[in-house]
Formats: C-alpha cells, structure tokens, sequence
C-alpha cells in the first residue's frame, strides 16, 4: 500500500496520522512499525483498548475485506497477522492492568486428524481483539478433548475449524456428542474453513458458519448478544 | 504435442479427438494416463487435460469439469472424469451424478495413487505428513512454494508447515533426480522425508476398467 521513498517518521505525526499509518503498515505486514506504533500511542496516553480497536482491528478488518474481495492473498495476510499479534504482545499485558470490555468467552481448536490452524488462529486473534476472551485448544482435537474444555471454561462459544474435506465432518462427531449429553443448547457453535459453506454448517447442526476472522467476531458477537438477551428476559 | 508441465499446469490439454472415450482429468496426472495409455495399448481412449492449476482454486474445478464435459460429449460414447473430489467436498460427485458420467473414487490423488484403502488405513497416523507425487515435486515451485509466497516470505514457512512432520514423496516411477529434489523439497520446509513407491495405485484399476467397459465400442 505505501510505496513512498520518504521516510515516515511514526513520532512525528499526529495521532490520526499515525492510526491511518498504521492501517497501512498492517496491510503491509510491517512488524517492527506496528510495535513502534503501539508503544507512540501508549506513550500519548491511549488507552490500550483504543490502541487495541482503533489501530490494529480496525487495521486487520481492512485487511480481511480486501482478502475476501480477492485483493490481498494468504501471504499477505499471514505478515499482517504476524504485525498484529506483535502489536497484541505488548498490549496483553495492559489491557489486562487497564481493563476492557469482554465480549465473552469462546474455546476454539481444529478437529481431529487435522493440523491446519492459519485461519483458527486467525480467528482467535481476531476474537481477542473484539473483546472475547479465547482459550485456544489447537490442533487435532478429539470429541473428548472439545468437552472437557467446555466443561472446564463454561465458554459462550464453541468454535471449530478444519481445513480437509476429510476431516471437517468430524465437526458433527463433535455437535452429536453434545447433543446426546443435552449439552448442545448451553454453546454457541460456529464451524469455519476453506471448504465449508453455509449448508455444511446448517447440516451438521452449528449455529452459524463463519467464511472468515472478520465474519466470525461480528457472527460471535450478534449470537452472544442474543444470548444475553435471552437470559435477561 | 510435446507435454511440457508448465503447459499442463497453465493451460491442460486438449483432446486428440481420436477415440471412443474422452478422458477429462487434472494435468496432474497427464503423464500417468498416458503411461498407462502406452503401456496397455488404449488407442480407444482420448484424454483431455483441464489446467493443473485448478487445484489452487478446488472451487474452480466443477464448473471447469461440467464446462468440458458438455463441450465434448457428443463426440464420444461416454465421458469419464479422472479426479478425485479433490477439495471439491462432495460437489465435483454431484456434479458427475448429475451428469452422467464415473469419476475416480477417494479424497484426491494422494489417496488413490497409495490406494484408497491404504491411505483411508493410515489417516489416524499420518496426518502430519506432507504428499507430493512426480508431478508436485517437479512443479514443486509453481504448486507449493509461490503459491503460498515462500519466494518472498521465506520467514511463513513455520506458520504454513510447523504442524507438519515429514514429506512423503508417493513416487509413480523410479527416477533417482526426482528422489533428490524431493528431499531437497522437504528440506526447503523444514521437514523430514520419506520416499514411498506407489506405482499407479487405484489409477491404473479404474482407467482398465473403463477402458475394458468400452473396448467392445472399437
């Protein structure tokens, strides 16, 4: 996206500036930038959340759109994702001292026999950055291993990702168990990957399928707040 | 026509036209089908290629067999697709149901060139492991290391390959160049590797099959 020989000098521009640059060096993968500007705009007295949002999500979103606008490719949205989860590093730990709002919790992890987690972990990290709190199983998870974790964190959200027309319907070995346990109505399930559509997810019984990261924080937070809603009436 | 894999992987092949039975595969597997043409003497079967390439877009593939399919069947008595679903996630089968003609049974060519009953057999314990044939580890730039921008970006190798153990080059010939560049390859990806002869596998059954099927058209 930038392509000036001028050297930007992060420092010296003002705070708008600076976020619409860092839009940019997201969208560019540029790691080193995007922890430079993250430590600017703390040192400017942002709060970490808003450097959270403002700069980096915001940042990814554009990034998200144009890849599923067939603009940027996975490449490209491996180094952005690597810049923002640089930029995350430093703003965990603040975010936690400083607060800031929680969407809810959602346990995600790839199915069994599967090891692809590019777009799972893209998704983790996206939810984080929403506001959810992510407890992240990774890959090659059995029926066994989604339910104790279910067990253990009474998350909101189940979220399960595969990346192989073999394994991806392993997800309803996984929404069948719970079924049978009457446990399927306490979870939010969302399902993602590259070969899943909208007619996958209904038929194996999630609650909605996700085509990207972007798609599954609005899904999560549309489901989450229904959810919320539902117990308050 | 010389068969040049970049031609195969760009842009396929056309049919020769010469022949009771069309053959629509993936360029992939141009040089099998051929062999296996050659070797058991099917001047009855025809063979068109659709641009290995599709495989970075599994999406693209059914609508670029059904295209083929309808372009050249009324020249032929029958028409068999040689892919397997191949990504398509039981759509390329539907797609074949719906129209009328066979196509090759297993996930994609890894599975069959092992035999679909091996490879289903070993699913629990491999799932690490990383397949290339003949035509990958020749292609292996224009199919893995572009594509995925290891050119540019050598540093995503871990991000892409980190869960992976071990390449397994499922070997159709003996070719001890291939063999290097193989393990080359899975050097290049930080993995270990594994040489494993599968021959034709399923392949060469399935194309016997239909050839004896319609040997009785000559």
């Amino acid at each position: 996206m930038a392509d000036d020989n001028d050297e930007i000098i992060l420092s010296e521009l003002s705070d708008d500036e600076l976020v619409l640059q860092m839009h940019d060096d997201l969208y560019d993968g540029m790691k080193e930038e995007i922890e430079e500007g993250v430590n600017i705009l703390i040192a400017r007295g942002w709060t970490p959340y808003d450097v959270l949002t403002k700069a980096l999500v915001a940042g990814m979103t554009i990034v998200g759109a144009d890849f599923r606008d067939g603009i940027l490719f996975v490449p490209e949205v491996l180094l952005a994702a690597n810049a923002m989860k640089a930029g995350m590093f430093i703003l965990k730990p603040l975010l936690v001292e400083t607060g800031a709002p929680r969407m809810g919790k959602m346990v995600i992890g790839t199915v069994k026999g599967d090891i692809h987690d590019i777009g799972k972990n893209l998704v983790a990290m996206m939810m984080e950055g929403a506001g959810f709190e992510v407890l992240d199983l990774g890959i090659n998870n059995s029926v066994e291993k989604y339910i104790e974790a279910l067990e253990a964190e009474k998350p909101d959200i189940l979220g399960m990702s595969a990346l192989l027309t073999t394994t991806m319907p392993y997800m309803k070995v996984v929404i069948d168990t719970l079924k049978e346990k009457g446990m399927r109505e306490d979870y939010i399930v969302l399902v993602g990957g590259a070969p899943l559509n909208e007619e996958f997810g209904k038929a194996i019984g999630a609650d909605a399928y996700c085509r990207d990261a972007a798609v599954a924080v609005e899904t999560a937070k549309v489901y989450v707040a229904r959810k919320h809603n539902q117990l308050s009436a | 026509m010389r068969l040049d894999d970049r031609t195969l992987t760009e842009e396929g092949l056309a049919p020769a036209r010469a022949g009771r039975v069309l053959l629509i595969a993936c360029g992939a597997l141009a040089h099998e089908i051929l062999a296996l043409k050659r070797a058991n003497g099917w001047e009855h079967l025809d063979l068109q290629c659709l641009p290995a390439k599709l495989h970075l877009w599994p999406d693209r593939i059914v609508t670029a067999v059904e295209e083929a399919v309808r372009t050249h069947r009324a020249g032929y008595d029958e028409v068999f697709v040689v892919y397997a679903d191949c990504g398509t996630g039981g759509a390329l089968q539907e797609k074949c149901l719906e129209l009328g003609v066979g196509m090759v049974e297993g996930p994609h060519c890894y599975s069959f060139f092992e035999g679909n009953a091996a490879f289903a057999a070993t699913a629990e314990t491999e799932f690490t492991a990383f397949y290339l044939t003949d035509f990958l580890v020749r292609q292996f730039d224009a199919f893995v290391w572009r594509p995925m921008g290891l050119d540019r970006h050598p540093e995503l190798r871990d991000m892409y390959f980190g869960n992976y153990t071990k390449l397994v080059y499922q070997a159709q010939t003996e070719d001890p160049a291939l063999d290097l560049k193989a393990a080359e390859c899975a050097a290049r990806l930080g993995l270990a590797y594994e040489r494993r002869f599968t021959g034709y596998g399923d392949l060469a059954p399935v194309l016997a099959g239909v050839a004896e099927g319609f040997s009785g058209a000559e």
